[in-house]
């Protein structure tokens, strides 16, 4: 077996033990990527020298021993919309091109200091603007299940490098379920957490008030381990949340008993495919088998939710975006004038979705239609995180689908918009109400395809999320199976 | 909701994006589309709704109003599509 396949708490307890060394893990990484990336197109750029000299310094430290920290020497993936510095950012757009980051995002800061190795950044959707990693301005990725299908998006490109084992573990952010959705798409695990819990600093903006940084692993040990290491305050990102970060490896007890679950009626509506909703069904009859209550609810405004992100979610980057001006960084046309030059610059620069999505959250913020949109949206927002407020008095977890379909084809939706963004209707809720959730597989469909069940929890209750996780993924095998390539 | 070619180049200016004629046509479909599906939220009554500002209630995140400079101005600069010395060079503003 390549090494490469490991997860990551097996590769560090080798790495601990000297049986592999780091510089071993992460030249075996790289020849997965060189077999298989000319059919997955994961990733936008490769950093095989940096690595390698990460991996040799790994190597060292693992070999003084003392503290190493579960990351230490493990080769991890990073989308293309955090910053690295000195390593080629673009956010998949042709606005950042070759833009080289002068500093760290903190979640980067994060694993350098733990001794990660990072194999390069991932391809995703434009500006993390998508669900299938076809807005990429570059190239679209495939799904490593089947070359014809969508890794899902926006972070496609971190989900399929894990289900490849181009790499042990990737980062990605989740604005409305970028996380979730490709991690049940490529039957990987994938973790958003609570609004806050992970410092923004360094992510590129997208929408502000919900983009947040998640591991994409291939169990949910693993995801514990990577959110132990990214969790925690940071005063260069205003809102994220000064609280203790939980050892949440510790929280995997493999028991259910007495959890309340909440399966929300309104998520098995029609448009959900019947295998889809089998296996879910499926995995939540498994769990009350293992001890855990299981009670219907309602989410009674979930139908709102998907009008409601696409108007707060535009409007923010419509906000966000402006800065790409071509004066300071990125890319610069020559106009005959300043007006021109910022006008041209944004036109050549920004793929048709992001040119859509600044349109449209443009018209919402406009004078005269405020009120109607982004401060009605906001209204509406409330009374989504309300139901979730009142669900959470009776449960300690939501269980639903992560998507109503598994992964589409590739060219299916792309003509299509609000086709597009219906398919996020089971991950958005989540964001809008700035809680944590997890997308792990629980099952296959007729093609072979994952898919991926989703749990809910209260904000800052990760724990609660990843032992239910864990409960289900010690009592089934679907994360052992692999995509042959 | 209807809406016209002209409100959409008058967005577009607002965004400073310049639209090709194709452009403006397809994106006056789409988002025509996309703001009729917008239209559910009127079925609801949101009056006396306070609008959402945080998920988690949240405190003023004060620091030390401390002068911190970015170590690396050659790398701040060093992605700037036109410089001089250390400065930004940006097309003329004034006649």
């Amino acid at each position: 077996m390549n090494p490469a396949a490991l997860t990551l708490h097996d590769a560090g307890e080798k790495l601990r033990k000297q049986e592999l060394s780091s510089q071993e893990l992460t030249l075996a990484a790289f020849q997965r990527i060189s077999e298989t990336d000319d059919k997955i197109h994961a990733y936008i750029t490769l950093c095989r020298d940096v690595a390698l000299e990460q991996a040799k310094q790994a190597d060292e430290r693992l070999k003084r021993g003392g503290n190493t920290p579960p990351l230490l020497g493990v080769p991890i993936a990073v989308k293309d919309n955090f910053l690295t510095r000195g390593m080629r950012t673009t956010c998949a757009s042709n606005i950042l091109g070759n833009f080289i980051p002068p500093y760290d995002a903190t979640a980067i800061k994060r694993i350098r200091a733990a001794g990660a190795v990072i194999t390069g950044k991932t391809n995703l959707d434009e500006f993390a603007m998508g669900s299938s990693t076809e807005n990429s301005a570059f190239f679209p990725t495939s799904n490593p299940w089947d070359r014809a299908r969508v890794p899902g998006g926006s972070s496609g490109g971190s989900a399929a490098a894990v289900a490849a084992d181009q790499c042990i573990a990737a980062l990605g952010t989740d604005t409305g379920g970028s996380i979730r959705q490709p991690a049940a798409f490529c039957g990987v695990v994938g973790l958003k957490p609570t609004y806050g819990r992970v410092s923004r600093y360094g992510i590129i903006a997208f929408a502000s008030s919900m983009d947040q940084v998640g591991p994409l692993t291939k169990d949910v040990r693993d995801c514990a381990l990577m959110l132990e290491t990214i969790a925690g305050h940071d005063p260069a990102d205003s809102t994220s949340a000064d609280r203790p970060v939980p050892l949440y490896s510790e929280a995997l007890t493999g028991d259910v008993k007495g959890l309340r679950l909440g399966v929300p009626k309104e998520y098995f509506i029609t448009g959900i495919a019947p295998e889809v909703e089998q296996a879910v069904r499926d995995a939540i009859r498994l769990l009350e088998k293992n001890g855990a209550v299981v009670e219907e609810i309602s989410l009674p405004h979930t139908e709102y939710a998907v009008a409601v992100y696409y108007i707060v979610a535009t409007a923010e980057a419509s906000s966000n975006l402006a800065r790409y001006d071509g004066m300071r960084f990125g890319h610069r046309a020559g106009g005959k004038d300043l007006l021109e030059t910022y006008m041209l610059s944004r036109e050549e620069g920004f793929g048709p979705e992001v040119k859509r999505r600044i349109m449209l959250g443009t018209y919402a913020l406009s004078a005269g239609y405020y009120d109607a949109y982004y401060l009605k949206a906001q209204r509406v927002r409330m009374l989504i995180k309300r139901d979730f407020d009142a669900a959470f008095q009776r449960c300690d977890a939501i269980l639903t689908p992560t998507a109503p379909t598994t992964a589409f084809k590739i060219g299916e939706k792309i003509a299509d918009p609000l086709q597009m963004y219906l398919s996020d209707i089971y991950t958005i809720s989540v964001n809008l109400a700035g809680l944590p959730a997890l997308s792990l597989p629980c099952g296959f469909d007729g093609d072979g395809m994952p898919i991926g069940l989703q749990i809910i929890g209260k904000h800052f209750d990760e724990a609660t999320v990843l032992r239910l996780a864990h409960a289900y993924e010690q009592a089934t095998e679907w994360h052992k199976k692999k995509p042959d390539i | 909701m209807k809406l016209t070619r002209e409100e959409v180049r008058q967005v577009a200016t607002l965004a400073r994006l310049r639209l090709t004629p194709d452009e403006e046509e397809r994106l006056t479909g789409q988002l025509e589309n996309i703001l009729q599906y917008m239209e559910k939220l009127d079925q609801l009554d949101i009056s006396g709704v306070k609008p959402f500002t945080h998920a988690v209630d949240v405190v003023n995140a004060f620091r030390e109003d401390k002068v911190t400079n970015h170590p690396n101005a050659e790398a701040l600069l060093a992605n700037a599509p036109d410089k001089n010395h250390t400065f930004f060079r940006v097309p003329k503003i004034i006649e």
